[in-house]
Formats: C-alpha cells, structure tokens, sequence
C-alpha cells in the first residue's frame, strides 16, 4: 500500500509542469491578457495576440510572469499559453518552417475557420448570427470588480 | 501522387480504425507501412515521415486539440444549440447573465479560452443548461425561473463553467473522428489544405458537433463528470464568494420541479437529490452565506422579465 502511494506520488510529482527559468512560450488564445498581478482581477498591462512569444521567468498559482520580445512584462494565466509551437493559419507562410512532428496539430490547422465555412456551406440552416453576437459580449476585470463590489460579494478566505 | 498518398491514407486509415486495436498498437503500425513504403519506393522518405506522424497522432486524442480548434467546435455546437432553441432575446439579462458569468469563469482553473467566456438565455421553458466547448454557456428561461437568487444562478453556471474547464464536451467526440481528422493532418504535412483533406476535415468536424450535441441535448454526461463539475462549482463559488450550499438549494428546487419523463435536466443529468446528497457531504458543516439585499434586488431586477 505503501508503494503505491509512492508510485502515485511520483507519478504526481514527474506530471507536474515544472517550468525551468527562462522558458519560450506562445499565446495560445485569440487575446492574452497581460496583468500587473497574478489574479483574475489584476490590472490589464496590455493584451498579446496569438501566435506572441513570451519568455517565462516566474510561476505562481497557475501564472506566469512573462516577458515579450518588446520589453512588455506582466502575469498570464497557464490556460493563455502553451510551450508547444504555435504558428499562424495554414497557408501563412511561418506555418512550413514551424509546423513540425508533434506540433503539426497545433499549427492553426484542424478545424478552423476554412473548416467552420465548408460546415456553413453544407449545413446551411444552422445559423451562426447569435454566436457573432453573443462573442461581442466582453466583462473588463474593472466591470467584474465593480460587479462584486455593487452585490457585496466577498470571499471569506 | 495524389493518388498513391489517398491510397496509403486509406490503407492507414483501414489499419488504423477498422482493426480495433489498441491505441499503442496504432502508432507501431503506421510506422510498420511507412517503412515498407518507403522500402518499396512507393514513397518518397518525407511522406513516410508524414506516416510515423500519423501514428503519433494517432495516440492523441480530445487532449490534443488545441484551443483554437475547441473554439471552432464550441462555436458550431453553440449554432446548433440555438437552432433548436430559440434566443431570449434581452440586452439587460444577457448582460446580467454575463457579468456574472463572466466572473465565475474568470475565477475558473481556465479563466483564458481562445475567444472568451459568452454566456445566452434560450427561450424555453424547460429547465436546461448547456456548455459547449470553449465558453460557450447556454442557460434556458427554465432554469432561470429555477433561481431564487443571484447565488443560485451563479451555482448553475459555475457548474456549467466546470464541464468546459474540464473539457467534458470534448470528451463526448468519437476518438475514431479525431484519427481522421488528425490522419487528415498528418497527411497533408505544412501544405495548406487542399479540397479533399478540407472536406475530410468538415466530415469529422461535423461528426464531432454531432457527437456533443447529442451528449449535450440527448443523452447527458457520466455521472462522475457530473459530480467533477459540481466539485468546480464549489470551489469557485468559495473563491469568488458565493454561498456554496446555493448549489444544494437549486438543486432541491429543480427535484420539484423536473417531469420524469421529461427531455430536459431530468433526461440529460443524474436525479438532482442524488447530488444534493454528494453535495452535503462536500461541504460538511461549511456554513451558508448571507446574501445580501442589494444583491438580490439587481439579480430581480435584471432577469424580471424572465
């Protein structure tokens, strides 16, 4: 019994993503949000475009402290960024120097919007007006503060 | 060339997903054919690489789609949904909705998804909620109807936050529709898509919507992901500061109201005091949290057409 709550601690411990100083990383959403602190709430520093590389010199709670090749430097959340290659869409011309081995899937290709456009053309009772829509629906972090500040909302910890 | 490259693709593909065997099995054969391949000259060295990669993608699965790709998925599931349900169409409660929601999800382990957290009021009476990939949230009149309180709605989406932050609709999707539409991948290498790989590509993507919608609208989650995103739901009410029992009481209220044989929650989820059950012994003697006046008059005033 003992062993296996070993191995699974091992196991936990080998899974871990453990970030070594100075790690490249890539943005992996459509917009970052670089923050002055390592919380939902933080200030907005800037915003990084997919594709943006950022060196990673700090981790805390699921963020990293990052630097950009333009001197930017500020947290972002782990679910922002991936260390794997990340490269604009297929047919832009970065794609055949970075799209390699295990990465390819992650080139911009699979389903994307050439994809999203042939489903369109044979699906064409499906309409995508209220999804355009409902995305133009953005909540700052300054909204979001001010909305749990105006309904008292407080966490006890 | 084209068409020895179908050939092997369709060779792959038969060897791939026809025989059934094991994943790990999967990798060592593809590597099998593209090293006779090669061997045979049929081949040129490069698309047996491309071959060895399909047998490494093969070892994938919904793990490996990247966020741009659940952003595509989510956004077609989401057309789906609203095709079968209508929109409620209201500028105050939708940005209600998504202040709220958008704060929940904020404070998620998956505050960042490629096009952002939106959340939409279907306009039907049954009581139903839905997450497609990605943050696309759906919340029907029904289920607001449920809510007594600001508290009790963020119970529902924080729920619904859970199952993307965990990629359960992910998990719905065949994995034999990923080996080909990462087959499809593989195969055409750093060339942009061609014709026929895009069509392959649309046939998998639009088995994958068909996939999650009917796990989302038909036949529910496994219980244990219920309960992985009941967990969710707990731990960002805590951390945002939300009555966590607000759960257990939406719950309660939902048991009242759900019709057994409904299509709605009571088809597509397990029996609501199963979880109120999971849900106390949570949360143990954690104790309940005020909620404030002015909190529950925005939450009435915002959603009182509803």
């Amino acid at each position: 019994m003992k062993r296996l709550i070993w191995s699974v601690l091992l196991v936990g411990l080998l899974a871990a993503p453990a970030i070594a100083r100075d790690t490249p990383m890539n943005v992996q959403i459509r917009s970052a949000q670089l923050r002055a602190n390592p919380t939902f709430l933080g200030t907005l520093v800037s915003t990084l475009d997919y594709g943006a590389q950022v060196i990673a010199t700090d981790a805390r709670n699921g963020w990293y402290y990052v630097k950009t090749a333009d001197g930017k430097h500020g947290w972002l959340h782990q679910s922002a960024l991936t260390t794997k290659k990340v490269s604009l869409q297929a047919g832009a011309s970065d794609v055949a120097t970075t799209a390699s081995g295990q990465e390819l899937a992650l080139a911009g290709k699979g389903f994307n919007s050439s994809v999203e456009a042939d489903f369109k053309k044979k699906n064409a009772d499906i309409d995508f007006t209220w999804i355009d829509r409902m995305e133009k629906i953005k909540v700052s972090a300054g909204e979001m503060a001010a909305f749990l500040r105006a309904g008292q909302v407080q966490a006890s910890r | 060339m084209n068409i020895s490259l179908t050939k092997i693709q369709a060779v792959c593909a038969a060897l791939l997903l026809g025989t059934g065997v094991l994943m790990s099995g999967c990798s060592t054969v593809a590597k099998g054919v593209a090293a006779v391949g090669e061997t045979a000259g049929v081949i040129t060295p490069q698309q047996g690489e491309s071959i060895r990669k399909v047998g490494d993608a093969v070892e994938k699965t919904f793990a490996d789609i990247t966020p741009e790709q659940e952003y595509y998925l989510g956004r077609a599931v989401g057309a789906t949904i609203v095709h079968k349900f209508k929109v409620y169409d209201n500028d105050e409660a939708t940005r209600y909705l998504n202040l709220l929601g958008q704060t929940l999800a904020a404070a998620s382990s998956r505050p960042e998804t490629f096009g952002g957290w939106h959340f939409l009021i279907l306009d039907s009476d049954e009581i139903n909620a839905f997450a497609a990939p990605g943050g696309f949230v759906f919340v029907s009149r029904g289920m607001l109807r449920l809510c007594k309180n600001e508290d009790d709605l963020a119970a529902v989406l924080a729920h619904e936050v859970g199952h993307v932050e965990l990629q359960h609709a992910l998990r719905a999707i065949k994995s034999s529709r990923l080996t080909s539409a990462l087959t499809t991948l593989a195969m055409e290498s750093a060339k942009s898509l061609g014709g026929e790989a895009l069509s392959q590509l649309t046939e998998a993507f639009e088995g994958s919507i068909t996939d999650i919608s009917s796990t989302l609208m038909n036949s529910g989650y496994a219980r244990k992901q219920e309960s992985q995103a009941d967990d969710v739901a707990i731990r960002i009410l805590g951390d945002v500061g939300y009555d966590p029992h607000s759960l257990s009481r939406v719950l309660t209220e939902m048991q009242k109201h759900l019709k057994p044989d409904g299509h709605d929650f009571a088809a597509t989820h397990p029996p609501p005091m199963e979880r109120v059950k999971y849900l106390n012994s949570l949360l143990g003697k954690t104790p309940a949290k005020a909620i404030p006046a002015v909190r529950t008059e925005r939450f009435q005033t915002a959603l009182a057409g509803i």
